[in-house]
């Protein structure tokens, strides 16, 4: 049983669907990535679980139960469009927001400080928001969003904003919070982050949810089993003792690039058996499709 | 949670306000505004009287006016008998007078006209005083033309002296002093204030809600509180700050206006007044002052100030509760402030009808207008406000009451609604039809 479990949820705004009977598992402690082109139904669907909107239809389990009102006070939300009061001051406005996620002033407080430290921000407490720069305020953004220690966390794009430093800030605090339970929703629209971080996607395109399932395991079922070796050698590769066949077998940056179909059933050691008699091999790696293509490929073909 | 929710945005709302500097600026400033138009007139009545001394040249045509002419420490009367009006016209610049008049010889009939030449427009009061006196000359000296025995004693005796007291009776047959000019001024000052306030803070409601919107902060609140309650916890905040300035404004004005009330010894302003004209004796003028007092004194202290002050909050309160809902529906609406103008219609409107209907009202406090008026809940703030003084009676304050309440109810659910979806929506601004789609999602 999941943190959150939707079934058959249908939202429609006038003649319009936004979501047609999804129906979802998000895994407990976890990092759940929620794809799908700008329009999909993700947000709607976020919303939902926000208890923002509410569905037409359809049940809405958190942690196995029906999801009540005070359940929000277990869900941090970082919105894709999001701000903070301008004039308002730093400490102040966390402290405030995080008083309506259910915490008392004290321990506020006293969270806050420990995040201020922890970002090295102290001096923030203070300013008014509108003194920070973006990347500032996005940071103050995650910290109101976390501070309360939910159980799920809803992070709509939470890397927008931000420099490589911060990025791999936040990507840290992300895995952190992952390591001490907290199960994520990731919706973004940049692959590369969704196959690093995510253990579990679900693609939603046109109010639909098309695929869901582990990110490896998708990644597999829409490859085509292949495998990629690079080799220092002039030869093309010989590869007669295992059930390959060479897609490809080219120069690739001062080494040789093979690029083999492993349909046949072929297992890494067999390949390698081979290949290490008359070659010094210096990468070799399941060639797993790029979430990207996998993405554009289901929404286009859909 | 949800109270314990509601009352963490009512005190956020309250504190932001409260600390602006403008806040603590008007909060302090506004009773000094009240108390100077309190205590101001009546130093103006102190110490008014202008340049003194001014003189005025009568040419006595008639040869009876200019025993009447009473001068004073304002304007003191000299006779010229040398000089024709034309001449002193001709020389004004190089003689000391202020205004010279010319009275005519007495006509057939035994009436006299009277010419003016100043070079300062001449105030009222003079031109008044100097018709009144020669009045006087000529109807005295027709009356002794008569020959009538021991006239001065039939003058005397004849000479009236009325005092005009209006009363009205309550249900009670008891009679109460009633100064219409009392009540107007009351009735058309709380309306006012009604009207200015309802939109001061409605509009203020707005242009926070909008304010959560562009800066999208919204979408972070509504993931942890109820749109109704952000919406109620923001309606109920400002009016905490309008309750508590108003509570500042009341206390303040009292105090300053007791403590410069005795500083300067307003008490003393009459019998300063009085001494300054030695002519007349100065009891006759004390007592004259106090008898035309007492009736506006005891009208101004028969006006039921706690009942009218309730009253005043009360529809402040449910008015501005009625109107700042809409308001908040419109700032969900829109995007920016610019784009509220066309929404915002129609709320001004009924608020400018009601400003209009009191100007009705407050003169004519019982026709049927003002009676709808004052029933009908987007009009009864201001029209209910200008008929209070005069007394409306139970069953009709509390039936006006009723209706604001329900309709603040309904108007509630409906902004609810409008707020709850426009809240999340940008773009492109909606137009009726689609804002009355939003109250079915």
């Amino acid at each position: 049983m999941g943190i959150i479990t939707c079934s058959g949820i249908t939202k429609k705004f006038g003649n319009f669907t936004a979501l047609n009977s999804v129906s979802l598992d998000i895994p407990k402690g976890k990092i759940f990535g929620l794809l799908g082109p700008n329009g999909a139904g993700k947000t709607t669907l976020i919303r939902i679980i926000n208890q923002i909107t509410l569905p037409d239809s359809g049940e809405l389990l958190f942690n196995g139960a029906p999801i009540r009102p005070s359940d929000v006070e277990n869900i941090g939300y970082l919105p894709e469009e999001r701000g903070l009061y301008k004039k308002m001051k730093v400490g102040e406005q966390a402290i405030y927001l995080a008083k309506l996620k259910g915490m008392s002033g004290k321990q506020a407080t006293k969270e806050l400080k420990e995040w201020f430290v922890k970002f090295s921000i102290q001096g923030w407490w203070d300013k008014k928001v509108e003194e920070l720069s973006k990347g500032m305020a996005q940071k103050i953004q995650f910290i109101t969003t976390v501070m309360h220690k939910p159980q799920l966390l809803i992070l709509d794009e939470p890397f927008s904003g931000f420099d490589p430093v911060n990025v791999n800030l936040i990507r840290k605090e992300i895995l952190a919070l992952k390591e001490a339970g907290t199960t994520i929703i990731l919706s973004t629209h940049n692959m590369e982050s969704v196959e690093e971080l995510c253990d579990n996607i679900a693609l939603i395109n046109k109010s639909n949810l098309i695929v869901a399932g582990g990110v490896d395991e998708i990644r597999r079922k829409y490859g085509n089993n292949h495998v990629e070796v690079i080799y220092r050698g002039t030869d093309p590769v010989a590869l007669a003792g295992a059930p390959v066949t060479v897609v490809s077998d080219d120069i690739y940056k001062g080494n040789r690039r093979a690029v083999l179909d492993v349909s046949g059933g072929a297992t890494s050691a067999q390949i390698l058996g081979e290949l290490i008699k008359g070659n010094d091999i210096v990468s070799y790696q399941e060639l797993m499709p790029r979430m990207n293509d996998i993405f554009i490929k289901l929404v286009t073909n859909n | 949670m949800g109270k314990s929710k509601i009352s963490i945005i009512i005190a956020r709302e309250f504190a932001i306000r409260v600390k602006k500097k403008s806040f603590i600026f008007t909060t302090i400033l506004t009773p000094l505004l009240f108390a100077a138009l309190m205590v101001v007139p009546s130093l103006i009545a102190m110490y008014s009287g202008g340049e003194e001394g001014q003189k005025i040249a009568v040419v006595d045509g008639s040869g009876i006016v200019m025993p009447y002419m009473e001068s004073d420490d304002e304007y003191i009367f000299t006779e010229v008998t040398d000089k024709s009006v034309d001449e002193l016209k001709g020389n004004f610049d190089n003689l000391d007078y202020f205004a010279i008049v010319g009275i005519s010889p007495m006509d057939s009939s035994k009436n006299v006209s009277v010419v003016t030449y100043s070079r300062k427009q001449m105030n009222i009061d003079v031109q008044n005083r100097i018709s009144r006196n020669v009045e006087a000359a000529v109807e005295e000296h027709k009356l002794k033309g008569y020959g009538i025995p021991q006239l001065e004693e039939i003058m005397a005796d004849v000479e009236s002296d009325v005092k005009m007291s209006t009363y009205t009776l309550d249900e009670k047959g008891e009679e109460k002093a009633s100064k219409v000019e009392i009540f107007m001024i009351i009735g058309y000052i709380g309306s006012f204030l009604i009207y200015m306030f309802i939109f001061m803070f409605g509009s203020m409601v707005m242009r926070s809600v909008i304010e959560e919107k562009t800066t999208r902060i919204i979408e972070v609140i509504v993931s942890s509180v109820k749109p109704f309650q952000i919406m109620m916890g923001k309606i109920l905040g400002v009016a905490s700050v309008a309750l508590v300035q108003f509570f500042i404004w009341i206390v303040f004005t009292l105090i300053i206006v007791t403590v410069a009330g005795s500083l300067l010894g307003l008490d003393q302003a009459a019998q300063t007044m009085a001494a300054a004209s030695p002519e007349v004796p100065v009891e006759q003028i004390t007592a004259a002052v106090q008898d035309e007092g007492d009736g506006f004194i005891q009208a101004l202290k028969d006006v039921n100030y706690a009942g009218i002050v309730a009253c005043f909050i009360i529809y402040f309160v449910l008015g501005y509760l009625l109107y700042s809902s809409m308001f908040a529906a419109v700032g969900a609406a829109v995007d920016n402030e610019a784009d509220t103008q066309q929404l915002v219609l129609p709320i001004t409107m009924p608020l400018i009808i009601g400003l209009f209907m009191m100007l009705h009202t407050f003169q004519y406090p019982d026709s049927a207008l003002s009676f709808w008026g004052s029933v009908i809940p987007f009009t009864s703030p201001m029209v209910m406000m200008a008929r209070i003084a005069y007394g409306v009676p139970a069953w009709e304050l509390a039936l006006s009451i009723g209706v604001l309440v329900l309709t603040f109810v309904a108007m509630a659910y409906l902004s609810g609604k409008i707020y709850r979806v426009g809240i999340l929506m940008y773009g492109k601004k909606p137009g009726w039809k689609e804002i009355y789609k939003w109250l079915k999602y």
